[in-house]
Parts: structure tokens; sequence; C-alpha cells
């Protein structure tokens, strides 16, 4: 299976290049080969090898048994799946985008989030959703939303945001086997992405723990938090700042919920200013919740004002030119971190 | 003149045209099948043949009004379908429909156009054979397959184009796209992404029409509404909420349903238990009828019956049209799923080449006429993309119109006044 991978040398230790889609495809085919009460279910996910190719293969591997296409129909396939997690297996539900599973949330959070607690840990409901979330390229209103904010509101869920490949490898395998429903946030853009791998990533038994943020680049002036997409354009962000003198330090957060409170606030004690990222909405959103944790834990340490950088407070327009606009670019990032190093800026952005 | 909601006995068509019928053991053999499909759907047009599938009869709610009609209608003219100038007027619409989603696909492949784009090529009799039959009042009410909806209502192709381009000068001065076309002057709702999404939204809309009448007292209100949407839509439980609810209130709906067999790269007949759709409505107390959505003139004769019995108040009905879509879901489908020997029978039965045939050898027009038609549609498109390519692109300032209705829901902002009233508002970045 993984003879497919392109292998490269790196600095000469052995690392092969994986695009998202092989890192999740592959841990999905290791996770149903070692466990066979994990079956995944979801629209275009067996004959047509998935809506975006995540799934490529499962289907002959595993049967119509184990690889459901369903019909179009949200609420109902998500019930079942929950269903079939009260009684013991571990459904993988696909959601085409993460825009559709607003036809399913009640299932989500009333059957699935809220069940242990409800039951008093006798039901418990070991099912991960997942499916592409937030923006693409020009799909308009009603297939841009970001649901990390909204999912990480809700208690008995937890939500991860997978970044590189690595992280799409070991944090899918750890949501498949966490005995609590998981949303498993990714995203479209990301798929065709090449990032480089260690032997340990693309080792079976490779998994990465819940709750945990990585730190992607260490730096000591500022630090500018971001998850999936945005953390590549932070990393963007943080070349053009060294150039200009100012360190960041970047954070992958990987899990939304439960957040990593510890890495930040110990990050921003170091760094002692913060920048937070995200494609959202910016009202009630990620990037507040961050920093509202930072102003309560680590207050004395800020020299500046917290940053949010956050998408735009309107529904996804359509048009080229004003998609970019209502979408976080590299130059935002960059201005939110020099304003937070007390460096004259521009108020507004050039179109 | 043949119509529509007769029983399945046999009914004399002009243009009944003999098709193959699989088996019944076929049709039991693929359903829960993982096996590839490798065959021909089954085709029965209720308005034309005979053949049966060794199935028991269908069950319809008829109407004893349409049962009156057609014995009123056998006896009249000259048992043609359509006169001249409805004929031509339903070609050049479907020509329109198709030589834009053929200009579409160009212009998406050179990169005008981008996203998710829908191509409608091979379903313009559904289409035409609906909205032509409506007023302006009357409202449309469609899927993110609805460019020719809105072209057939009335968009022009210009406003279209430059929507599909995302330019200012657009239906939805482009902040809609493919997907979300609306107007207010044409009564088209949308372009919805979300399957199901717009059938209880058309609900609603012809809830309107018959609470304008009622409660407001317009009495001389029977505006109807049209909801399309396709095969994997009849799964949604939004569907059937809303067949209950338009029967139960005798809302003056139609329910259309585009069956083109396909939802993406599923199958009708693997993901539906019973996969006559027209057989739920009345399940629900509404007739339901199957026609052949490849010919304009048995979708208009149906058309014609379920419009008029919304008209009168009598309630909603639901359309089977079967029909079929040449191209792929989307632009970015690879259509690999589709077996060529279906797309093929189907190509023969295109819509546009049925009209013009029938027309012709019924006298109807001739080759010239139909050839000024085409070249006037080619202008017409080739116009629509010139003004789409001038056009501007939108301009910062857009960015934060129209979210609201009533701008001060954007608040207030530092200065104690209203955002809005603050003419940097729109200027800045929209950031927190």
């Amino acid at each position: 299976m993984l003879s497919v991978f392109r292998r490269k040398v790196f600095h000469g230790s052995f690392i092969a290049a994986i695009t998202v889609r092989e890192a999740l495809n592959s841990a999905l085919d290791e996770e149903m080969s070692a466990d066979p009460k994990v079956f995944l279910m979801g629209e275009e996910v067996g004959e047509y090898q998935g809506a975006y190719k995540i799934s490529k293969g499962l289907l002959e591997k595993y049967g119509p048994e184990r690889v459901l296409d369903t019909p179009i129909t949200e609420a109902g396939f998500t019930g079942i799946g929950v269903g079939a997690a009260y009684y013991g297996l571990r459904p993988v539900v696909e959601f085409m985008t993460f825009n559709f599973s607003m036809q399913a949330i009640d299932h989500i959070i009333n059957s699935a989030a809220k069940s242990n607690y409800m039951s008093a840990g006798q039901i418990s409901v070991p099912i991960v959703f997942r499916g592409p979330n937030g923006a693409a390229a020009g799909v308009g209103a009603q297939h841009s939303q970001c649901y990390a904010a909204w999912y990480a509101a809700c208690p008995g869920l937890k939500v991860l945001t997978p970044y590189s490949s690595e992280d799409a490898r070991g944090l899918l395998k750890a949501a498949i086997r966490d005995p609590d429903p998981v949303i498993f946030l990714e995203n479209e853009l990301l798929y065709g992405e090449s990032f480089p791998v260690s032997a340990e990533v693309l080792d079976s038994s490779f998994c990465l723990p819940i709750g945990k943020a990585k730190i992607e680049k260490e730096g000591k002036d500022v630090t500018i938090t971001a998850f999936s997409k945005m953390v590549g354009l932070a990393l963007k962000a943080a070349e053009i700042l060294a150039k200009e003198g100012i360190s960041a330090e970047i954070i992958n957060l990987r899990s939304i919920r439960p957040l990593d409170r510890d890495t930040i606030n110990a990050s921003v004690r170091k760094t002692n200013r913060l920048v937070t990222v995200e494609e959202g909405f910016p009202q009630h959103g990620v990037g507040a919740e961050i920093c509202t944790s930072v102003i309560e834990e680590s207050f004395g340490y800020l020299d500046a004002p917290v940053e949010r950088i956050a998408g735009a407070d309107v529904p996804m327009p359509y048009a080229a030119n004003l998609e970019r606009s209502a979408v976080p670019q590299v130059e935002d990032i960059v201005r939110a971190a020099k304003r937070a190093c007390y460096r004259a800026v521009p108020m507004a952005a050039t179109a | 003149m043949a119509t529509a909601f007769s029983s399945i006995g046999v009914i004399q068509n002009p243009h009944c045209e003999s098709r193959s019928v699989p088996s019944r053991k076929l049709y039991s053999a693929v359903l829960g099948s993982t096996q590839k499909f490798r065959f021909n759907p089954p085709s029965r047009s209720i308005s034309g043949c005979s053949e049966t599938l060794g199935k028991p009869s269908p069950i319809y709610a008829i109407s004893e009004v349409f049962k009156e009609k057609k014995r009123k209608s056998a006896s009249s003219s000259s048992g043609l379908l359509i006169t001249k100038e409805e004929g031509l007027e339903v070609y050049e619409d479907m020509v329109l429909g198709r030589c834009f989603e053929d200009m579409c696909a160009q212009m998406y492949y050179r990169g005008k156009m981008f996203g998710f784009v829908h191509l409608y090529n091979g379903q313009e009799a559904v289409s035409t054979g609906f909205i032509k039959l409506l007023k302006k009042e009357d409202c449309v009410v469609s899927t993110y397959r609805d460019h020719v909806h809105a072209l057939s209502k009335g968009i022009p192709a210009r406003e279209v184009m430059s929507e599909l381009f995302g330019k200012t000068t657009g239906c939805c001065r482009g902040q809609g796209g493919s997907m979300h076309m609306f107007s207010k002057e044409h009564n088209l709702i949308g372009g919805f992404a979300f399957i199901g999404e717009g059938i209880p939204v058309a609900t609603g809309a012809a809830f309107t029409s018959k609470y304008r009448r009622e409660a407001l007292n317009e009495t001389d209100c029977d505006h109807v509404t049209l909801a399309f949407f396709g095969d994997g839509t009849c799964n949604n439980g939004q569907f059937y909420e809303c067949l209950n609810m338009a029967a139960l209130w005798k809302l003056p709906i139609v329910f259309v349903v585009e069956n083109n067999l396909w939802a993406i790269g599923m199958s009708h007949l693997r993901s539906t238990s019973d996969p006559e759709i027209w057989k739920k409505g009345p399940a629900f107390g509404m007739p339901g009828v199957h026609v052949d959505g490849m010919d304009v003139l048995k979708v208009r004769e149906v058309a014609k019956e379920a419009i008029g019995r919304a008209r009168r108040g009598e309630g909603p009905t639901l359309v089977e049209c079967e029909t079929y879509r040449f191209r792929g879901h989307s632009l970015a489908d690879p259509d690999e799923l589709r077996d060529p020997a279906e797309k093929a029978r189907y190509a023969a039965r295109d819509p546009i080449a049925t009209l013009k045939k029938y027309m012709i050898d019924n006298n109807l027009a001739n080759e010239v006429e139909f050839k000024a038609i085409d070249k006037k549609i080619d202008e017409i498109v080739e116009d629509s993309v010139e003004f789409a390519d001038g056009s501007p692109q939108p301009s910062r300032s857009q960015l934060l119109e129209n979210v609201f209705a009533d701008p001060k829901g954007f608040g207030i902002g530092p200065d104690g006044r209203y955002r809005c009233e603050d003419p940097k508002f729109t200027e800045g970045t929209a950031h927190v």
C-alpha cells in the first residue's frame, strides 16, 4: 500500500513525501484492516472512489458491507451511524462537505455528543464525522463555511483540524480509535498538497495525541496560532517577518476541542504577543476563545493587545476578487504581527 | 389528444417510440448490487407506449377534472400538440439553454468561470416545457443546476453569464455564482446548493399565494410555484415533509422531479428502495405522474394539467420527468460510472432534435426557420460572453454590502454611531 508513495531522500534520513489525500486514505485503510468493526459510510465513498477520492480503493478492498454508498440523506445516515456506534460498531461518516452536516446537526449534537452524559456513561459513541471544511475556490456562500467554532463549542465532541500529511494520518487514526464522537475537519485545498514524512509516520501504529498542539516553527517575538490551511499561510508570513527581524512562533493547533491552552499560554509567556488566525467568521470564533484564554491566564505577560485574524463577517461571495478579500491572506497575518510588535503599518489592505 | 394523466391503459400517441424493457428479474438483481451498471434504465412513458414491467398497474389519484378535460380535448382541433408560434418559441428556448450551457463549458475551461458549475444539457425539455407555460408572477425554485431555469424564466443571458463570471453586472452582482441565481423581478428563487433545500422554500412561496388569496383577500391571486429537483433529492426527508403539507393545505405547487437517474456517481436504482418516484404522490394524497422528460411536447401536456390544477386551487401535483444529463454532474466530474451505451440511447432522444423532427414532419416549420433561430441564439450567447467579459469585477466596497437589509445590523462602531454610517466602513479591510 505504501509503496506507491514517492520516496525522496532529505538530508540523508529516510523520508517519503505523501499528499494529504494519500495520508487519509492510508489511515482509513489501516484502521479498517486492523479492526473489522470500523466501516465507512457517506455519499459517493464507494463506487465513485470518494467525492474527493479520499476513499479510493476501499470499496474494492473491503466490500460493500463495510464501504457504504448512501442516498442523499444526511440526517438519515448520520442517525444510522450514531445508532450503529451505540451498539459497538465504529462508523466513519463522511460528509461531502461540512456544510452538509447542517442537515444532520441534530444527530451530531443531540444523539452523539450528549449521549454518554445523558446515559451516565452507559452508551459511548465511538464515531468519526469527517469531510472537507471551510472555503475552497469559488464555490459560493453555501459551500464555504468553516464549522470549527460551532462544533468546538459543544461539550461531548472532540474537534480535530489536521494540516500536514503527518497530522492527517496521526489524527485520523487517533480519531477512529477514540471512544467518543470526533469531528474531523479536513480542507479540500490541502488534499493535493504534499508533505515530507518520516518512517515513523508511515508505520501503521502511528498515532498523534488528541489535544496537543504542535509548534511548527519556534520563535521569540510573537506567537501566531493557526489551524488547517491557515498554518500554511502563517508559515509563509513567518518567512516574510523573519526578513524584517521579527521572529514568529507558529503553533499548529491540530485540536480545537480540547484546545491546547498550555502550549499556547507557554508560548505567549515566552513571546509576549499573540496573533490568532482562522478562516471562519470572526464573531465567537476559535480566535475569540484563544484570546480569552490568554488574557485570563497570561495577562501579565502580554506586551501588546491580542490580535485576531478571521474571515470577513459576510457570507462567502462568489466573485473571485471578493472571495480573496473575504479570506485571510498572508499580508493580513504579516500586518497583524507587525501591529503586535508596534511597527507602523497601513490600516487598510490594498485590494 | 392524449393527456398525461390517464391510467396506464394504452393511449395512442403519434410520437410513441418503441423502447426495450428490462425484465423484472434484472430490476431486482441490480438493487443492492455492487456490480457496475451495464443496463439501460426502464423507460415507461404513461402518455405513450403500452409496455409494462410485469408489475401490477400503478394506482393514481386522478381528479375527475382530468377525465373531463380528456374527453373534451379529444374532440378538438387538428390533433397536433402545438402551434407553429408556440413550437418555434419552445425550440428557441431549448436551443438557448443548450447553446448557453455549451458556452459555459468552454468558458470554464478557459478559466473565466470557476468553482462548481452544473450543466443542464439534455434536460431542456423539462425546463422549457414547464416554465414557458408560466406567467411572470409565478415562481420557480431550482437547485444548483439552475442556469437554464433562469434563462427560461426570462433572466437575460447577459445577466446570467455575468453572474457566472463573477462580475458586478450579474443578476446577483457576482455575489451568488452559478449555484445561487436569484431574481425578484422574474420570480426565480434560487439557486440552492443543498439538495432538498429548495423544496420547503417553494412550498412557502406557494403558501404565500394561497395566503394572499384567503387571508389578505386578493381574490385574483392565483400564482403557481414550480419546484425543480432531482432523483437524489427524493430520498431526502424534506421532500416528504413538503409533500405532506402541500397536499394537506392544498397549496398551488407542482413538484417537478428531474429524474436523470444519477446523483453524481450514485445511480438512482442503487439508492432508492422504490425507484418509481411518481408513486410517492398518491401516498400523500396528490396525483403522481410519470412523463417522458426527453420530449418537450409530452412535458408541456402534463405541465398544462398540473399548473392548471394548481391555479384552480385543486392542490399540488408530483410530476416525475424521466430525463438525462448529457454531461457529468458538474464540470469537475469525470463521469466514469455511466455506461456509454446508456448515454448513447439518451443522446438519440435529444429533445431539441425530437421537437425539430416533429415540427418538420407535421409541416409546422422548415429548416430555414430553424437555422435562423440557431443563428439568433448564437449571437445572443456570444454577446452575453462579450458583455460579461467587458463588465467590471465588483468593487471592494461591495464585500460588505447586502449582508443585511437593514445595514444597522453591523452594529455601533467605536465612535458611538452606527458603523454603516461611516463612509470608511466599506473601504477598509473587513477585519475584526
